[in-house]
């Protein structure tokens, strides 16, 4: 079938996109590492000069790094134990045979649907608000005083409002893996005796393991890049206590102008994220065959 | 199902899944209740009942002129989605019909640049704009987005596109076909849904992003997603008006949503699950 003339269209037929995404990829990154080893300040654009290692030493040694490099961390796994967990008990629950199945799994997929700005001014206002939010009035009906929950919990805040924005992608995610379990096998199992935790110890897990891999590791390279919701709720504070490497990075960037530095810490950002990229490489590509 | 599950048990199933949808689903609809109130009623404490009022979608219309930012994010969303659509399809086609030993490794290398943390080229990218006079405008963003949406892209039209049947073009050509009727009767109807789906789920990746929406635009080219972001220091009574604008940029891609959940399964694992 692949004659020569066919092979010679078909590098045609391949030749823009792979072009097109290698410029994209590599022409961006070469700057970014060529200026983190720049004293360039916008403000100051006449001053540059070379800097070499200042820029990541500066980085490194900024206490707000490792705080940020710390909310990362907290806000990443935060979110993942949330929409895993729920993800899990959610998909169980609609897998169940229930009336308007299709209705619920509308509602709850909903919020993946939501822009990022949009979840988080909805929170900010209208749920989590000290004085007119939802929870607020929850709080003064029992009796309790109204939370200020950006000024007192920011990053716990925030890490709600990403789970709310990703639950539904992982519940979507299992519940399609779930439905291809194979139903005669739970038969079985129940028939034989085994206990609802057993079966879903022994059977339902380890069917789902692949599922859940695939979400954790899709999940942590969007999380990483959580900014907008940040940005519209707390801004990174108070102080740097809801601030993530990649807000730290446009601060650096678009409020301080500092182009260096925040190219240095494009690329320590460049590097936590491909250290997570091999292991999702090696989960999705074992299914290329 | 071999066994009957009892009714009572059904009853219960069905109670709880729709009490945690309903609570999932609460900002949403709570959002939808208040953009029908007045600025006094929204702030006036818990109540589903809405009045009914119009009054909020007018304000934001004229007041914010809505229809700007809703422009932008129609072109911005469909404009990239066809411009990727246009460099994808032949490069999926020919890795699915004519597969070379290293098309896999171009595959999963194309899937690498969407690991790329968008904000390790910031500068670069801010630069450029700043230089070549991009900076808010709607082709520079097209651009962009369509370069951010098109390994995705590639991908899912690859998934789709390999599970077209090659002994398909084969029967073709035995009747005779040549290669313009291969392509026009055979393989495009078979492509088409593939296609569609791929549209559906990048129209609405890129009309949700914000990240480079909000670095790159100011009011000339903002999409919806960095027109709502302005909003976010509170003045005054802004309640009805915040919920109004917040739904009038989500509902279109809601529905668009409920109708492509497969196809988001597919999309978002990179075939891996389905």
């Amino acid at each position: 079938m692949a004659t020569r003339q066919t092979q010679g269209l078909a590098r045609l037929m391949r030749a823009p996109a792979i072009i097109l995404l290698f410029v994209w990829m590599i022409v961006p990154l070469c700057m970014t590492l060529y200026y983190s080893f720049l004293n360039y300040n916008l403000l100051n654009p006449g001053m540059t000069s070379w800097a070499g290692w200042f820029n990541y030493q500066y980085f490194y040694t900024d206490p707000a790094f490792f705080e940020a490099i710390w909310n990362t961390l907290v806000l990443v796994l935060g979110v993942l134990l949330i929409t895993v967990a729920g993800g899990i008990g959610i998909a169980m629950l609609i897998d169940k045979p229930i009336w308007g199945q299709g209705v619920v799994r509308i509602l709850v997929i909903s919020p993946f649907f939501v822009m990022p700005p949009v979840a988080a001014l909805i929170w900010k206002n209208m749920i989590m608000h000290p004085s007119y939010g939802v929870f607020a009035d929850v709080a003064r009906f029992f009796g309790a005083s109204p939370v200020d929950w950006f000024a007192q919990y920011p990053l716990t805040s925030i890490i709600l409002i990403v789970a709310w924005q990703w639950l539904p992608f992982a519940t979507l995610i299992l519940l399609t893996s779930l439905q291809s379990l194979d139903t005669e096998q739970m038969e079985a199992a129940e028939m034989d005796g085994a206990p609802a935790h057993a079966r879903f110890l022994y059977l339902v897990l380890p069917h789902m393991a692949r599922a859940i891999t695939v979400v954790i590791l899709i999940q942590t390279i969007f999380l990483l890049g959580v900014y907008a919701e940040i940005l519209v709720t707390t801004n990174g504070g108070p102080g740097f206590a809801s601030t993530n490497l990649t807000f730290l990075i446009y601060r650096a960037a678009r409020l301080n102008f500092d182009i260096g530095g925040a190219a240095a810490g494009g690329i320590i950002a460049v590097v936590l994220a491909n250290i997570i990229a091999i292991f999702l490489m090696r989960a999705v590509g074992k299914n290329l065959d | 199902m071999a066994r009957a599950t009892s009714r009572n048990a059904r009853i219960g199933w069905t109670v709880a899944a729709w009490f945690v949808a309903l609570l999932i689903f609460f900002p949403i609809l709570y959002t939808i209740i208040t953009s029908l109130k007045t600025e006094q009623e929204a702030i006036a404490g818990f109540d589903l009942i809405p009045s009914f009022t119009l009054e909020s979608f007018q304000t934001v219309q004229s007041q914010n002129n809505y229809f700007r930012p809703f422009t932008n994010s129609v072109i911005l969303a469909v404009g990239s989605t066809l411009l990727a659509l246009i460099v994808a399809i032949p490069a999926a086609w020919a890795m699915a019909f004519s597969p070379t030993k290293r098309t896999k490794d171009i595959l999963m290398w194309m899937l690498s640049t969407k690991m790329m943390p968008a904000v390790a080229v910031l500068v670069p990218i801010y630069l450029i704009f700043l230089w070549t006079g991009l900076m808010d405008t709607r082709i520079g963003l097209t651009i962009l987005l369509m370069l951010i949406n098109l390994p995705i892209v590639v991908w899912m039209l690859y998934t789709y596109f390999r599970e077209i049947p090659g002994e398909i073009l084969e029967a073709a050509r035995m009747d005779g076909a040549t290669l313009r009727d291969e392509i026009l009767y055979v393989l495009t109807p078979m492509a088409i849904p593939g296609i569609a789906s791929t549209l559906l789920l990048n129209i609405i990746l890129a009309w949700n992003e914000a990240f480079w929406t909000i670095q790159l635009t100011t009011t000339n080219a903002a999409p919806l997603s960095a027109f709502i972001a302005s909003f976010s220091s509170p003045q005054g009574l802004f309640w009805a008006k915040l919920s109004a604008a917040s739904v009038m940029a989500i509902a279109p891609i809601l529905v668009l949503g409920w109708f492509s959940q497969k196809q988001l399964v597919r999309g978002l694992t990179f075939g891996a699950v389905k």
